[in-house]
């Protein structure tokens, strides 16, 4: 169903078929004396969707950036496809094959869409400068098929009528999807999505939803995000935040239910005897 | 066929530069047949004016760097040719100087650039800046072997045979040493640009542009940042290497006063005013700082200046002229030109464009079609 090429990349975690293709355990960070993060762990299994939802300030963002390698925790291992990562820089993500979206986006303004999309899918040239200097047969060569790659992610997402325009031109859905496509070029088997909802209409959600639910097929998706009824409806599991702790975890239909979730949402004040019981990442979060 | 002869020009990126830039040198060697001295050596002064421009644009458009110290790079250039053709001794054959020169500026422009890697805007102006003051007084401080505040006088070998030869038998007139230098310089810019185009329109420039539109998402893409801008770096000072082995073989001369930090500002003008990351706008750039003065100072002379309120115009006009592109199209003269050509064809395809994406996407498409009719902004200067 998918018109993108290499049928077989997308075999996420081949040698651990049930082991989770990205786990953190006992994650810690500390800005200055603020603990953003303190012992967070948490999984992400193949062909799954895993959320990571918190009222504001609960550490999500820092999570996320520990898990591209932005922030470096001070405690606390990165475990990918049962490797541990040492000390993770950004630039090492896309030869993980992971892919991350921003939630500014941060589309190069000055590129046309394709030549936006055709940078993510960067990680899978491998002309050298002197192929390009002299624009040698195999380089352009390259050049087409990355080209056409990166037209075939357009495709599927539905914007391939503006590939040659650029980002600032556009309406902000479409420069949205040129994000999600200059991602998915990368072909990741892990795709890491930071508030992909944030500005989309009701109807639009829905359709990313779908289009979440579709490339799991292909790949494992971690998600941050606001908006409940998306993270209800597209994730295998969530992982609850608050202050920068695990304080639930499981499928959504469980984490609704949660007194602790709850209570996190509606701001009251949790009882002492749930705090602590929630605090590792104890798989059934709550009590 | 012209279908298929399409798909080539499309397609085959090397063939469409070489093309170009064999075409560009024909009309060049037509027009050094019908000009005297006097223009030729004027030809050479914009072929390596717009070779260094050329190598600038790219560092600045492309990857957003800014240089205050291509002049001292072309210093570097000019002097080690100059080194090489020391007088009354000139058997080192010229494309061997050439290389040289090349690889020498690379070297300084590698350490340079790795430095400036680290540099943002206005810093990097500044470290950039010491270069461009610093090399000149490197000249008078090794006053023995570099000649001081004279210079090193540059020995150009005699017209080879062959090219007197083959000039006599197309034109029927003798090459001059002028022509022949103005040809090389020629020669030299069309390399030059085809390597900088192949390079602009291939993977690294794709990647050198990511780096100046988005870092992070840059990074994020697998790019490392500083490879990227030290490489770019590199690229730019390899031209401004070559520019100045130009420079001294038409000037004849590498003195410490050819390299002021004028120079330097004069190549960041041309660039600007061509259109930040494109070619064709740096030769555009480097054929008005080449023609523009002498023109305005002809024209002030035939309206009755004296010769040295004529000579006073020049600046004047030059700077009147830039404030006008920056104020009327900031994105240069063939950014202006691009971006026009951008906006028509938005404007063609906004209204197909909701359409044949319902059409062909398997999700649908979330714009409305009113929305999408937002114009491409002014200030986006695609490259």
């Amino acid at each position: 169903m998918s018109a993108t090429s290499s049928p077989a990349a997308p075999s996420p975690g081949a040698a651990s078929a049930t082991g989770p293709v990205l786990e953190l355990r006992d994650v810690t960070v500390t800005f200055g004396g603020v603990t953003a993060l303190s012992g967070v762990g948490l999984a992400v299994r193949p062909h799954q969707v895993l959320g990571v939802i918190g009222p504001n300030g609960a550490g999500k963002t820092t999570l996320f950036n520990v898990a591209c390698g932005f922030v470096t925790p001070d405690t606390g291992t990165i475990v990918r496809e049962s490797r541990e990562l040492g000390r993770l820089h950004a630039h090492q993500l896309a030869g993980l094959g992971m892919a991350r979206t921003l939630q500014g986006l941060g589309l190069f303004d000055r590129m046309s869409v394709l030549d936006n999309v055709v940078v993510g899918a960067d990680r899978h040239a491998s002309v050298g400068f002197l192929g390009s200097l002299l624009a040698l047969p195999r380089a352009a060569r390259e050049e087409r098929e990355l080209r056409e790659r990166a037209r075939a992610v357009l495709e599927e997402l539905g914007i391939a009528a503006y590939a040659d325009r650029y980002p600032p031109s556009l309406p902000y859905p479409v420069r949205k999807r040129v994000a999600l496509a200059r991602a998915l070029a990368a072909e990741p088997t892990l795709l890491l999505l930071d508030e992909p909802a944030s500005g989309l209409s009701a109807d639009e959600m829905d359709e990313l939803g779908d289009l979440v639910r579709s490339l799991t097929d292909r790949m494992s998706v971690m998600l941050v995000e606001h908006h409940m009824d998306l993270v209800m409806r597209v994730c295998d599991e969530i992982t609850v935040l608050d202050f920068g702790r695990v304080i639930a975890h499981g499928t959504p239909a469980e984490v609704r239910d949660d007194p602790a979730v709850l209570a996190a949402y509606l701001g009251e004040v949790v009882g002492d005897e749930d705090a602590p019981g929630a605090l590792p990442a104890t798989p059934e979060g709550g009590r | 066929m012209p279908a298929k002869l399409q798909r080539l020009w499309r397609d085959s990126v090397l063939g469409r530069h070489v093309l170009v830039a064999l075409v560009g040198l024909l009309v060049v060697l037509l027009l050094l047949e019908t000009v005297n001295d006097f223009r030729a050596i004027q030809l050479s002064s914009m072929a390596y004016l717009g070779i260094a421009a050329g190598g600038l644009t790219i560092l600045t458009g492309l990857n957003g760097q800014i240089s205050l110290g291509h002049g001292a790079l072309m210093a570097i250039g000019a002097y080690t040719a100059a080194l090489m053709l020391p007088d009354r001794d000139a058997s080192t054959p010229l494309p061997l100087v050439v290389l040289v020169s090349v690889l020498v500026t690379l070297a300084v422009g590698t350490a340079v650039g790795a430095a400036a890697a680290r540099l943002h805007g206005p810093y990097l102006a500044g470290a950039t800046l010491a270069l461009a003051v610093a090399v000149p007084g490197i000249a008078l401080y090794f006053g023995e072997t570099l000649g001081g505040e004279q210079g090193l006088r540059v020995s150009m070998p005699d017209v080879p045979v062959w090219a007197l030869d083959a000039e006599y038998l197309l034109t029927g007139t003798e090459m001059t040493r002028s022509g022949w230098v103005a040809l090389m310089a020629w020669t030299t810019l069309a390399v030059t640009y085809v390597l900088l185009a192949n390079l602009s329109r291939g993977r690294v420039g794709r990647r050198w542009r990511a780096v100046r539109d988005g870092e992070v998402s840059a990074e994020l893409a697998g790019i490392r940042l500083g490879r990227s801008r030290v490489s770019a770096f590199m690229v730019s000072a390899a031209a401004a290497g070559a520019a100045g082995a130009m420079l001294a073989f038409t000037v004849r001369l590498a003195a410490p006063s050819g390299f002021t930090l004028t120079l330097s500002l004069t190549l960041l003008t041309a660039v600007v005013l061509g259109g930040l990351g494109s070619l064709g706008g740096a030769l555009v750039g480097a054929a008005l700082l080449t023609f523009l003065p002498p023109f305005v100072t002809s024209v002030g002379s035939d309206a009755g200046l004296s010769d040295l309120r004529a000579a006073e115009l020049a600046p004047l006009v030059y700077g009147l002229v830039m404030i006008a592109v920056i104020l009327l199209a900031p994105a240069g003269i063939a950014g202006s030109f691009r971006a026009w050509r951008i906006r028509r064809q938005a404007r063609v395809a906004v209204a197909p464009a909701p359409v044949a994406a319902s059409a062909t996407g398997t999700t649908g498409t979330p714009d409305s079609p009113t929305r999408s009719t937002v114009p491409t902004s002014s200030k986006g200067t695609p490259t």
